[in-house]
């Protein structure tokens, strides 16, 4: 027994990945044998799937273990990001399953593929060593280039899902290149051994000019300015539930690899990543906030709003402290499920049997369907992050805690950005209550986008009246990775 | 232990609105049906609303400085909490609040058509809102409120407003976001500072002269748009030209108060320094105010829009009562918003009545109403005279009190600010001639109906106020008076405690220089 577990990895940290792996791969086998379009059933197969991961998931308790030679580790913090993931990623499953029936993109693969991208996503979560990381990263990547993609007869999917490829590519070079820097002057591509060989010494050039191209890379995933260009482009084209999908999982996913990277493999040099991070979180809520203004495309406006969003997540992650994290944690949770409510929305824009996106069909929407309307209304305030709504609590904690690591020009230029990011989303509001009436959109969402629109709306609505649980859930997450 | 009790008295006034726009939203039925139900039940609620929160005037206890009603639990965790209370400073702006709402309900009975259970609803959110602006014991509570209540007005103006109304109702919802956010960041950072955002115990921190000056600015950025003071008023106008009746009267006779209240409740007693330093920028914005938004008043056409910029002088006199710091000016200046809260709310309904069957503003629309409407005639007469200032009207008690106060402090002040009452007896002297007296000319004045029940009714508590409190104040007083002492006292030793050490400083540098020497 002894020799087997020395020469075995313990499996059990790793269960929940595994059982995802297995699972994707027999549904897979599973669709490729059946004669009749299995999509509909695969679909809720795969949000059971990542129920049954997410329980898996919780079912780890506050440990901390580490397997696979310590490239693999799990605390209570890839808990937390790891639970968002799975939740992001099924609510985007759900918001699917109507869509690709309607248009016509009804092949199986497609709940198969988001499930692989989370696999990829939980996976770079728990990394530990540089290696592991662009595993996970890349099972994501490949498999979000595909479903990019997917409406194989729209040349804007097509282009879409190229565009994203090229460009993920590049980044996935600069990725490699930044850990063979980082690698040649430590000696090692484990979080630990890299921190251990910072601390010994001055830092060299060459080892930060690898955590600079590590940065760059990480900063295209989470499309934070100046790598954000391919953002509105690629959201635009792809199939809504893949825009959806893409603006939330991934995105929570990357930010945390962003944080375990700098937190626990540099901490030594963080003056040098601070500002690099303080700057990216500048750009990226300025531009977020100025470039959505003249945007009449929900889809697009929707990129450049992730783009900001990710810009304040970023203020939490400057802020280098626990506070700083709890904030980024409350946040990225907060707005996957005001994202995923507003997708709802724009999923359920149809008029004569086609997909509409720009935000003037939005008009009258108040009279024609008054619950969705006050929903999306409410979201929107929300995403400016407007009280008591939940967006403000998400923008109160990083902003809290950055300026208790008085980061305070960061802080006004940040405040100050929201105010201009209010505008666009009051834009929304007023087309839908103050203008006139366009033609009415088509029959009202889907029974299962009304449940995840009207869960989401509860959520934003009533957040304040009970937010404890979010909150100490967070803190305990961040103060796992900070003791 | 009774349902109503001094410990939950506050949470249920301020939550008491929601739950009538709850119960709204459940009617069912044609537009017609849901439209009168709805209008009757958000009367009824404001009503019961008011009755409830007389139950704190009477329950009050005017002989302390120190919180009331105070109910406290766990909230976010940290020390940040669910903390609400009312001293006498703030517990007459509840009682205001209240008030006006059943007012603002009946001035809406017949001229919102349109999409009536979300207007009601929007009204009682509001009112909740603006209730706990005034009860909230902690900070981000207050924030909460504060900022909550920009949501329903702006939907309020934008979708029951006149013809320039998104434009207005951005403009209102975007300057006032600015504002408040820097207010936040202050709020963040003394939350640092004190390791708490409980306000009783914020007002006993010391905060560093240094760090005042910054957390002074911040708040001033947010209350001084809010106010509104000079320069930064001009969303005012735009606001209250475009809102619909009711949210002209919610935003002078309440929203602008919050500015008001936030300078006393914060500025003043945690930032006692700093608002020392910068009593005479506050006192050149005010007199500015004070004379300039009077002279462009003279000159407005439009009914609402000179209503407005006399708001702005009005609560000129307010920001320069306050800043004074002593206790005439901080009483008057309590007095004058209470009292403006009734006035220009009543001013803005007795433009509504005349909307009602005009659908215009312009003065030069009408002319010679009393010969058609001696009651509107005698009720626009009193609330003008009561914005003139007239002794006997509440409107005199004010202004008088904030300019003792100031005369004793900065007699320039109060000589330039005095011009203000002269120049606002022109201007309000001179719109009453143009809308009221005259030879009745025009064609479409020949058939117009004077006030009916419902707006008698609407205006006669007003009526009431106006006269009651201008000949008895005591009422108020009594309740403001302690809490306005304590808070001058503390206000005075904290900048006695500076000056003296600021002196001491000053000495020991010189003594350590010719000791170098």
């Amino acid at each position: 027994m002894e020799t087997a577990a020395s020469t075995l990895p313990a499996f059990g940290p790793a269960l929940p990945e595994i059982a995802l792996a297995v699972g994707a791969l027999l549904l897979l086998l599973v669709g490729a044998f059946r004669k009749v379009s299995p999509t509909r059933g695969i679909s809720w197969a795969v949000v059971a799937l990542f129920a049954l991961v997410a329980v898996l998931v919780a079912g780890q308790g506050d440990n901390h273990a580490a397997t696979f030679g310590g490239m693999f580790v799990i605390d209570p913090f890839t808990r937390f990001i790891k639970l968002l993931v799975l939740l992001a990623a099924a609510l985007s499953v759900i918001m699917s399953v109507t869509f690709i029936r309607r248009e016509n993109m009804d092949r199986f693969e497609f709940p198969i593929l988001i499930a692989l991208a989370a696999l990829g996503m939980i996976m770079m979560v728990s990394s530990n060593s540089l290696i592991a990381l662009y595993l996970g990263l890349e099972l994501q990547s490949l498999s979000i280039y595909v479903i990019a993609a997917f409406n194989r007869d729209s040349a804007r999917s097509s282009e879409a899902g190229l565009k994203y490829f090229v460009l993920g590519a590049l980044s996935s070079g600069l990725l490699l290149y930044g850990s063979s820097l980082v690698y040649g002057f430590t000696g090692s591509v484990d979080y630990q051994t890299i921190a251990a060989a910072i601390s010994t010494g001055h830092p060299s050039v060459g080892l930060i000019f690898g955590l600079v191209f590590i940065l760059a890379a990480l900063a295209f995933k989470i499309s934070a300015v100046p790598f954000h260009m391919w953002t509105p482009d690629v959201y635009e084209g792809a199939p809504t539930p893949v825009t959806a999908l893409m603006a939330s999982a991934p995105k929570v996913a990357a930010m945390a690899l962003i944080i375990r990277v700098l937190f626990t493999a540099f901490p030594g040099i963080t003056p040098e990543w601070k500002q690099i991070i303080v700057f990216v979180s500048i750009a990226s809520m300025v531009l977020g906030a100025f470039a959505a203004i003249g945007q009449s495309n929900i889809k697009r406006l929707m990129a450049y709003s992730s783009i900001g969003h990710m810009g304040y997540v970023l203020v939490g992650v400057a802020a280098g402290t626990v506070e700083g994290l709890r904030g980024v944690l409350i946040y990225l949770a907060i707005y996957v499920v005001m994202n995923a409510g507003v997708f709802c929305v724009i999923l359920g824009m149809r008029r004569a049997g086609e997909q509409v996106e720009n935000i003037a069909d939005l008009a009258g929407l108040s009279r024609s369907r008054p619950m969705v309307a006050f929903l999306l209304a409410m979201l929107m305030f929300s995403l400016a992050g407007i009280p008591p709504l939940a967006g403000f609590f998400a923008k109160f904690y990083v902003f809290m805690a950055a300026i208790k690591a008085n980061l305070y020009l960061l802080s006004v230029i940040g405040v100050l950005s929201s105010v201009v990011g209010a505008y666009y989303y009051l834009r929304i509001v007023k087309v839908m209550y103050f203008d006139e009436p366009a033609p009415a959109l088509e029959a009202p969402l889907s029974r299962e986008l009304s449940v995840v629109l009207g869960l989401s709306g509860l959520f934003t609505l009533f957040f304040f009246v009970y937010p404890a649980p979010l909150i100490e859930g967070a803190q305990a997450a961040a103060a796992a990775l900070l003791p | 232990m009774s349902m109503i009790n001094d410990g939950n008295i506050l949470s249920l006034v301020t939550f008491l609105p929601v739950v009538g726009a709850l119960l709204i939203l459940l009617f069912r039925g044609d537009e017609a049906t849901v439209a009168r139900n709805a209008r009757y039940a958000a009367l009824w609620t404001t009503l019961l609303t008011f009755a409830l929160s007389l139950y704190i005037w009477w329950h009050f206890d005017a002989s302390t400085a120190s919180f009331q009603f105070v109910q406290k639990f766990d909230w976010l965790g940290g020390a940040i909490s669910y903390h609400m209370g009312v001293d006498g400073i703030s517990m007459l702006f509840v009682i205001l609040t209240t008030f006006l709402m059943p007012a603002c309900i009946l001035a809406s009975w017949n001229s919102i058509n349109t999409r009536v259970r979300e207007y009601m609803i929007a009204f009682l959110i509001l009112e909740t809102l603006m209730i706990g602006v005034f009860c909230a014991l902690d900070l981000v509570l207050f924030y909460l409120f504060f900022e909550g209540g920009l949501i329903p007005m702006f939907l309020i103006i934008g979708v029951w407003g006149g013809k320039r109304r998104i434009y207005a109702s951005f403009k209102f919802f975007l300057y006032t976001l600015l504002g408040s956010v820097l207010m936040l960041l202050a709020i963040m950072a003394m939350y640092w500072d004190a390791g708490t955002t409980d306000i009783p115990t914020l007002l006993a921190h010391d905060f560093s002269s240094s760090m005042q000056t910054w957390l002074w600015l911040a708040f001033f950025a947010s209350f001084a748009v809010k106010m509104p003071m000079w320069p930064v008023h001009t969303w005012l106008p735009d606001a209250h030209v475009e809102a619909p009746t009711a949210g002209s009267v919610i935003l002078a006779g309440i929203m602008l108060k919050m500015g008001g209240y936030g300078f006393l409740r914060f500025s003043l007693p945690m930032f006692p320094v700093a608002s020392a330093d910068f009593a005479p920028l506050i006192f050149a914005l005010s007199v500015i105010a004070v004379v300039y938004t009077s002279l462009v008043a003279l000159v407005q056409e439009d009914i609402k829009k000179l209503i407005a910029y006399s708001s702005i002088a009005h609560m000129g006199f307010v920001t320069m009562g306050i800043f004074a710091a002593t206790q005439q000016g901080v009483q008057g200046g309590i007095f004058q918003m209470l009292s403006h809260g009734w006035v220009s709310g009543a001013l803005f309904l007795c433009v509504g009545v005349i909307y009602d069957r005009l659908h215009t503003r312009e003065i030069a629309a009408y002319g010679g109403l009393v010969n058609r409407m001696p009651l509107y005639a005698v009720a626009f007469l009193i609330f003008t005279m009561a914005n003139v200032g007239l002794p006997g009207t509440s409107g005199f008690v004010g202004e008088f009190l904030t300019l003792v106060g100031t005369f004793k402090v900065n007699t320039w002040v109060a000589f330039i600010a005095s011009t203000g009452v002269i120049l606002s007896a022109a201007y309000a002297l001179y719109l009453y001639r143009r809308v009221v007296f005259g030879a009745l000319e025009k064609d479409t004045l020949k058939n117009i109906l004077d006030l009916n029940m419902r707006e008698v009714v609407t205006l006669l508590p007003l009526i009431a106020a106006t006269i009651f409190f201008g000949v008895y104040p005591s009422p108020v007083f009594d309740v403001t008076a302690v809490s306005v002492e304590h808070l001058i006292a503390n206000y005075t030793a904290a900048v006695e405690a500076h000056r003296v050490a600021e002196a001491g400083r000053t000495a020991l540098d010189a003594l350590h220089l010719i000791a170098t020497r």
